[in-house]
């Protein structure tokens, strides 16, 4: 067995990358793993995988550097498809409904819940990894299982966290991030009276703007429905949640109603806001050009993160977002797709694509705790529990594809840019979300 | 008796079948549509009548649904999401169709006229048109951002407003824009086919129209405008379809927002359907398209064209 682990790599050491990837050792790991791993790949397999275009480059790269390994040492090529992240579900609904199209989607939130039927059961894979990497976060086993079986493996959490100026919130009277709504809503009024407000975004902004309207909407003990999916939107909760969130808004910069996933990052970048909510990619931004730029220098130093303050719930009200990686039903190389999963979450594989992310992965498996990137940079540690804070979409409700539809039409962020906007009055917008939640889950 | 009467004819109809049928004239007219009928059948009719099918079931992605009659119509016209999207596409429509229209119009008949490197202007027209919609979006998000905007950021130095414009975050704003962005989009296209329509009216109209002592109003409104109009039609249904159906320079733009201000029906079918899953909702919203559509060629058809024109006769009769 040694001498062909041997054999192999003098072979493959006259190949640029295989030399670089028999550096790190992970190459003769990958190959003693395909020998001994319980799913083995089909003769003559071959995977696409589809996934949603990177933020951080160095996740990418190390994500690709896995792929390799991977490739190396089942014989298994796989192709990576990167799509814009708003690109992937649909790609995902379509390949369901036509039974072709790549073996594998790594998308967000519940997507293999839009067609569960049409995901591959990939139960005693999440079983071994369970079992192995002291066991799953409970958002995680929330996300990645139907009726039971696993239908897809949550690789990570998107930590949607508060970004914040330290000099900014300093000026206007805070030392620290405040962590209550009272707090919260001093700090974004001072700001604001110093010329540095904040904003967050009232567009339709899937991600950053689903995250931090539900965040408020649940932290003042709001919901869509009800444990049984009955709809209860109209509460007096919603309506102190909207009232909070409209005088909020008042405080803002101008424009946020337009605002979609991107323009939070440039304001902030550009030095035009003070507090948003977003990943650690702004911070990773400015690091990145911080040789180049001075400006993005002073940011990078200056910029931390928090947690969203905590409302009369009195817990973690934050709604992060979590991104599964599923393998389709139709796939002709179910056994290629099971190691493929197991194998990217292996401790060789994952603590260094965790690393790459610098934080803009969280990680799904409770073992990882132990991972050096959540120690790294004090400013990036709050991230770690991202999974054991995290909301799941739907709350109360099924995580299924009926909480997918509701953020799909942006049923709740509506609800809050209508009454900000002030073209509509919060019991109106009530009534309006209300009748849209119930057709959604008729 | 009877019997023998009705099977007499049938020998001599076989035996014309295959050759005569090949050689007739109606027949021959038959096989040579049948390559269009079929791909019109097959891209157009088959989708078509799938969609509607689709509307009245409660299709899931990944899932075919069952017949649930008109459900999905009813929880359709019953929200006010749908009412408001419904509401902008018209407006969308109306506005940029007109706008489109008249400096499509205006842009043609100046371009009719002798001017220096006239070949050259004309195809600088068209560029709008040429620009993938969705890069042309991207540019026109740049231009209506909240923080950058290019015209906030002039308008602003020349002194004319203190803070930045919000094009895209307060509704009516955002209505406006996205329909300006339209309207720079599709006037190439009517321009240029209205000036392609100009071109064919005889100089010798206007020659007697000016010995008539025409003034240009005259000229126009009684020379280029009749002559026109046929191709004003074909023109103008165009782009009202198009307009109607417009998807790309909303999601770039606004996605709907902000709160379904912007939303245009195709968004939503696309959103509800796609994203959110529900195919036989999304495909009651977008059937509830057609009958708007069906209703915008029936007056363009009926309204602009004139009968002659449509029958076939020339317009010099």
């Amino acid at each position: 067995m040694t001498t062909n682990r041997r054999g192999f790599l003098k072979g493959s050491a006259a190949l640029g990358a295989g030399a670089m990837l028999a550096g790190s050792g992970l190459t003769e790991w990958a190959r003693a793993w395909a020998q001994g791993a319980q799913w083995k790949p089909e003769a003559g397999a071959k995977l696409q995988l589809l996934r949603w275009k990177r933020f951080v480059q160095s996740e990418e790269d190390a994500f690709m550097k896995l792929v390799e390994a991977f490739t190396k040492a089942t014989g298994v090529p796989v192709s990576v498809i990167n799509e814009s992240l708003d690109d992937v579900q649909p790609k995902a609904s379509v390949a369901a409904n036509t039974n072709q199209g790549p073996d594998l989607f790594w998308g967000l939130y519940s997507l293999p819940h839009l067609f569960p039927e049409k995901c591959m059961d990939v139960t005693d894979v999440a079983d071994y990894l369970g079992k192995k990497y002291g066991g799953w976060m409970d958002s995680a086993k929330a996300y990645g299982t139907s009726k039971g079986k696993w239908i897809a493996i949550p690789v990570g959490y998107n930590a949607n966290i508060i970004n914040y100026r330290q000099s900014m919130i300093e000026a206007a009277g805070h030392k620290t991030f405040p962590g209550d709504l009272g707090g919260f809503m001093d700090l974004m009024k001072n700001l604001k009276a110093k010329g540095t407000p904040g904003g967050f975004a009232l567009g339709r902004a899937s991600g950053d703007g689903n995250a931090w309207v539900h965040w408020a909407l649940w932290a003042h003990g709001g919901n869509l429905v009800d444990k049984n999916d009955k709809v209860i939107i109209n509460s007096p909760e919603t309506l102190k949640a909207l009232e909070y969130v409209k005088e909020l808004s008042t405080h803002f910069a101008p424009g946020t109603a337009s605002w979609n996933d991107a323009f939070n990052n440039k304001a902030f970048l550009a030095g035009e806001i003070s507090v948003t909510n977003n990943g650690v990619s702004i911070y990773a931004a400015a690091k990145a050009g911080a040789d180049k730029d001075a400006k993005l220098k002073e940011i990078a130093a200056d910029m931390n993160h928090a947690n969203w303050p905590v409302g009369p719930v009195g817990r973690p009200t934050e709604f992060h977002i979590c991104y599964p990686m599923l393998g389709m039903r139709y796939s002709k190389f179910p056994n290629a797709v099971k190691a493929f999963l197991a194998f990217t979450m292996e401790a060789q594989n994952y603590n260094p694509w965790l690393e790459g992310a610098v934080a803009y992965l969280s990680h799904p498996l409770n073992a990882y705790d132990a991972n050096k990137v959540w120690t790294s940079d004090p400013k990036l540690t709050l991230c770690k529990d991202a999974g054991r804070r995290t909301l799941l979409a739907g709350h109360l409700g099924s995580v299924g594809e009926k909480a997918a539809s509701a953020l799909a039409d942006f049923l709740i962020l509506d609800m809050f840019a209508a009454v900000c906007a002030g073209s509509s009055s919060p019991k109106d917008a009530i009534a309006v979300a209300e009748r849209q939640a119930r057709r959604i889950y008729r | 008796m009877s019997d023998a009467a009705i099977s007499a004819p049938m020998p001599r109809v076989f035996e014309r079948s295959w050759a005569q049928r090949m050689t007739d004239r109606n027949m021959l007219g038959f096989w040579f549509m049948l390559p269009a009928a079929a791909f019109l059948i097959l891209f157009l009719v088959y989708p078509l009548g799938l969609g509607i099918w689709l509307s009245f079931t409660d299709a899931r992605i990944g899932r075919g649904g069952v017949f649930v009659g008109l459900e999905n119509y009813e929880w359709i016209l019953g929200d006010s999401k749908f009412q408001l999207a419904v509401f902008n596409t018209l407006f969308y429509t109306f506005v940029a169709s007109v706008l489109k229209f008249a400096i499509g119009l205006y842009l043609a008949i100046l371009l009719n006229n002798h001017l220096p490197f006239k070949a050259f202007i004309r195809a600088i027209i068209l560029v709008p048109f040429i620009v993938p919609t969705v890069l042309s979006a991207i540019a026109f998000w740049w231009i209506f951002d909240p923080q950058f905007s290019v015209l906030s950021w002039g308008l602003r130095k020349w002194g004319l407003i203190s803070g930045n414009i919000d094009f895209l975050g307060d509704p009516w704003n955002a209505r406006l824009s996205v329909i300006f962005a339209n309207v720079w989009r599709g006037v190439p296209f009517i321009a240029i086919t209205l000036l392609a329509g100009l071109q064919t009216v005889s100089p010798s109209l206007y020659e007697a129209a000016t010995l008539d002592g025409a003034s240009k109003w005259q000229m126009f409104r009684h020379v280029t405008y009749p002559i026109l109009t046929p191709i004003i039609a074909v023109v103008m249904t165009f782009s009202v379809l198009f307009t109607f159906t417009d998807f790309q320079l909303i999601k770039v733009l606004t996605n709907g927002g902000p709160a379904g201000t912007t939303e245009l029906m195709a968004t939503m079918s696309y959103n509800t359907a796609i994203l959110g899953g529900r195919i036989g909702e999304g495909a009651a919203i977008s059937t509830a398209m057609i009958p708007f559509l069906l209703g915008a060629i029936m007056i363009s058809w009926f309204g602009l064209q004139r009968r002659k024109w449509q029958q076939g006769s020339d317009n010099n009769d």
